[in-house]
């Protein structure tokens, strides 16, 4: 039934999780943190619907909703933090923002 | 070699090609074309596990919806030139990628030593469905689903208020 086993899923998830850690922990510019914010979600979802296929249960699939929802509340207040910190700051560079660092 | 794996492998290979093309890049334009890549991919990797609905969603919310507000953004604050793009390399982002190989080690070590067992095999077909989805959605989790609605609203309020122009 199952020709690809479950654990292949896990493993392309998990590279795809380490992918997006490294661009939040390596890059500046915090459009693009914020993409890999979302690759890390997709590859937590790509988990989910696996496990939901390999277990028969649909919660998993249901799961994977909520996170795009909350995905997309965190696409538009991201986005518009953005937004206010370029219009105050006039960078998008998250090492050249250093108000609330001691 | 059957035609399922064969198809695992090219999307995976795809997943992961341009999700290293969204860290790589300097310009966050390629960058976000890159990503829209990443999610149809993955929109593909649902389809071979069965999961209909869920390609669907992916494509319509992620590389529709959600991209074309990144590439709006983009280009309103207009972050195209490359000099300005410029990255430093300091010893804070060794340490951070450091740091993120080590957990990728440590996830895929553990998972290897798993060995899961599936006891729905075979046990629901039809599990990716827009009715099967519809049904556990609307049946079994509804209040989860009235809940997310809160958060919807909490994320238009918070949007507004931040990225309204302040009078004073």
């Amino acid at each position: 039934m199952h020709s690809i086993p479950l654990n292949y899923y896990l493993i392309l998830s998990a590279v795809i999780f380490l992918i997006g850690s490294i661009g939040v922990l390596a890059r500046r510019n915090a459009i693009i943190i914020f993409m890999c914010i979302e690759l890390m979600l997709n590859a937590v979802n790509l988990t989910l619907v696996g496990f939901s296929r390999f277990f028969g249960d649909q919660a998993g699939q249901i799961m994977v909703l909520m996170v795009m929802t909350v995905a997309a509340a965190e696409a538009a207040v991201g986005l518009a933090i953005v937004l206010s910190l370029f219009r105050n700051k006039q960078t998008v560079y998250l090492d050249e923002v250093n108000l609330m660092k001691w | 070699m059957n035609l399922e794996l064969v198809l695992f492998t090219i999307l995976g290979a795809l997943a992961i090609g341009s999700a290293i093309g969204v860290i790589a890049v300097r310009s966050p334009i390629s960058a976000a074309m890159s990503l829209v890549v990443h999610f149809i991919a993955l929109a593909g990797l649902y389809l071979t596990l069965n999961a209909m609905f869920m390609a669907a969603i992916q494509v319509l919310v992620y590389a529709g919806a959600i991209m074309v507000l990144v590439v709006f953004v983009i280009m309103l604050l207009n972050l195209g030139s490359e000099e300005k793009l410029r990255e430093r390399f300091t010893s804070r982002q060794g340490v951070g990628i450091t740091m993120s190989i080590l957990l990728g080690a440590a996830i895929v070590f553990t998972i290897t030593r798993v060995a899961f067992n599936a006891p729905g095999e075979g046990g629901l077909p039809s599990g990716g469905s827009v009715q099967a989805i519809g049904k556990a959605l609307f049946v079994d989790y509804v209040y989860p689903f009235e809940m997310v609605s809160l958060i919807l609203l909490a994320a238009v309020v918070g949007a507004v208020v931040l990225a309204k122009r302040h009078v004073e």
